[in-house]
């Protein structure tokens, strides 16, 4: 892994959704419960895992819990500092990445993979469109 | 944002003589006190680990470097530091303090004598102003001078391998330098001050040299070292690197609301010496009766307890608040260092309020880590 002094090019995949936040969301094909429904897959983007540092804990919330768009979804610990994760949509955690509770490093790792977070199945797809595209998300984060 | 806030902000960050090298080495930069310096290269626990188990390579280059010369230079500094200056040897070092009248800790240095009447006062980058301001004022009255170097580099080889490595620089031992020496030397034909000192617990040197030699040392030590695993380190790995070896970090551990006696240095005080010194009378009464003791924390939970979190008793009442907190990447879990208030200085279990959550850990004797 290597990192540039100054603004540096990041990884952003072209076929996911952003957030502001440094959060990344892919919708999966898995068939939802309610009708009309969908599941997102949820992490931390590329820019984030590089200026967090050496990821050493992950906190996530249990499958079932209900999340409003915003609210607290868990926590990132690195060497040097805390960040709190938020819920890029409202749903309902359906599941989590176990293997972060032992590997949290696969987040700096692999942090579109196999650091993901959570998945959110969420009533009201028309909420995806709310969110950056991968070219909207390169320049708010300097990509 | 206000105007002092505008102002900072637009400040240019200084560069050191290394900034290059960070550049090109591809490193992280932060804005510290006021310098454009290296936080990480690759990953600050690979690097944290190098040093534990190599060496790693740091630039020190912000750090303040503080000629006091002049045939009252010992007295001055008597005068001027907690320390017992004029008992230390020539080509030796001593860890000290200068504090302000009312005992509160104005900087924590390292004096290095150079010999008779030359010495080598080193300041945190954020004091270094202040220290060299209070050190001028102090030794007005005596036949000395202060002087802050400008364009002087620092760089040290920290780590088990550190010594191997700074053999093949200078083409002989380093067995007649003992730990919180110095002695002249030449590196690749450079005169620098090479001296056996560090802030990471293990054994070290740093090296004193101009700044324009400092891209062609680094160069040269990252060769001789690359085998033996050194590698670049980052001010984030000198951070945990410090808080495993229980070392204080000014705007931390040490403050100028604090005394050296809180912080469990009351060592540095020499109320033994003959002569006053800024600060005497108020240290001597203050350090009969601390108001809070630094401890050390062990957490029990993974959350990891950081700057200016609440400790608690069993009952949930505030008894302290953390100075520094980080997961040791040694020992695999989190530890940081704490005020207590001085009645509740005996306890062993305490709680860390980490974002409202009552976090158990135990109070631990310092250091966390203690090279073999």
């Amino acid at each position: 892994m290597s990192r540039k002094a100054g603004p540096s090019v990041s990884n952003i995949p072209e076929q996911l959704r952003y957030t502001s936040e440094h959060e990344w969301i892919q919708r999966l094909d898995t068939a939802p419960a309610g009708p009309g429904a969908a599941v997102v897959r949820v992490g931390i983007t590329d820019h984030a895992q590089d200026a967090l540092g050496d990821i050493v804990y992950v906190a996530l919330p249990e499958v079932g819990a209900a999340v409003a768009a915003g609210d607290s979804l868990g926590e990132v610990e690195s060497t040097k500092s805390v960040s709190e994760i938020f819920a890029p949509l409202a749903g309902v955690v359906v599941a989590r990445n176990n293997v972060l509770d032992g590997s949290p490093e696969l987040l700096n790792s692999d942090p579109y993979g196999a650091g993901w977070f959570v998945e959110i199945e969420i009533a009201d797809p028309a909420q995806l469109e709310g969110l950056l595209s991968a070219e909207a998300y390169a320049e708010i984060s300097g990509g | 944002m206000s105007a002092a806030d505008t102002t900072a902000a637009t400040a240019a960050p200084r560069r050191t003589a290394l900034y290059d090298v960070h550049v090109s080495l591809g490193a992280m930069l932060t804005d510290f006190a006021g310098w454009l310096m290296p936080l990480r290269y690759t990953s600050e626990s690979a690097e944290h680990r190098a040093v534990r188990s190599a060496a790693g390579l740091f630039d020190l280059s912000h750090m303040g470097q503080i000629d006091v010369v002049g045939p009252e230079a010992a007295a001055a500094l008597d005068y001027a530091l907690t320390g017992f200056i004029s008992l230390v040897k020539d080509g030796r070092a001593r860890y000290t303090m200068i504090c302000a009248p009312d005992g509160g800790v104005i900087d924590d240095l390292v004096v290095y004598r150079l010999g008779g009447e030359r010495f080598l006062v080193i300041a945190n980058a954020s004091n270094a102003a202040a220290v060299f301001a209070a050190l001028t004022e102090r030794v007005a009255d005596f036949d000395t001078t202060a002087t802050l170097r400008a364009d002087a580099a620092l760089i040290a080889v920290q780590g088990p391998a550190s010594a191997a490595i700074i053999e093949a620089a200078i083409g002989r031992t380093v067995e007649g330098l003992p730990y919180y020496a110095s002695q002249d030397a030449i590196i690749d034909g450079e005169a620098v001050l090479l001296a056996r000192t560090g802030y990471t617990g293990e054994d070290g040197f740093e090296i004193f040299c101009p700044g324009p030699a400092a891209a062609r040392l680094w160069a040269l030590l990252t060769s001789l070292g690359s085998d033996a695993g050194l590698i670049p380190a980052g001010l984030s790995c000198r951070d945990t690197l410090r808080l495993e070896a229980g070392m204080p970090l000014y705007g931390n551990e040490l403050s100028l609301s604090g005394t050296p006696y809180e912080a469990g240095l009351g060592r540095v005080v020499r109320l033994d010496k003959p002569s006053d010194f800024v600060g005497r009378a108020a240290l001597a009464e203050r350090g009969t009766a601390p108001v809070r003791t630094l401890v050390g924390l062990h957490g029990l939970s993974r959350r990891v307890p950081r700057h200016g979190f609440a400790v608690l008793d069993a009952s949930g009442a505030v008894i302290g608040e953390v100075t520094s907190g980080a997961p040791s990447p040694t020992l695999g879990y989190p530890i940081a260092m704490a005020y207590l208030d001085a009645a509740h200085a005996g306890v062993t279990e305490v709680a860390i309020d980490i974002r409202g959550s009552a976090e158990p850990a135990q109070v631990v004797p310092l250091p966390f880590y203690k090279r073999a």
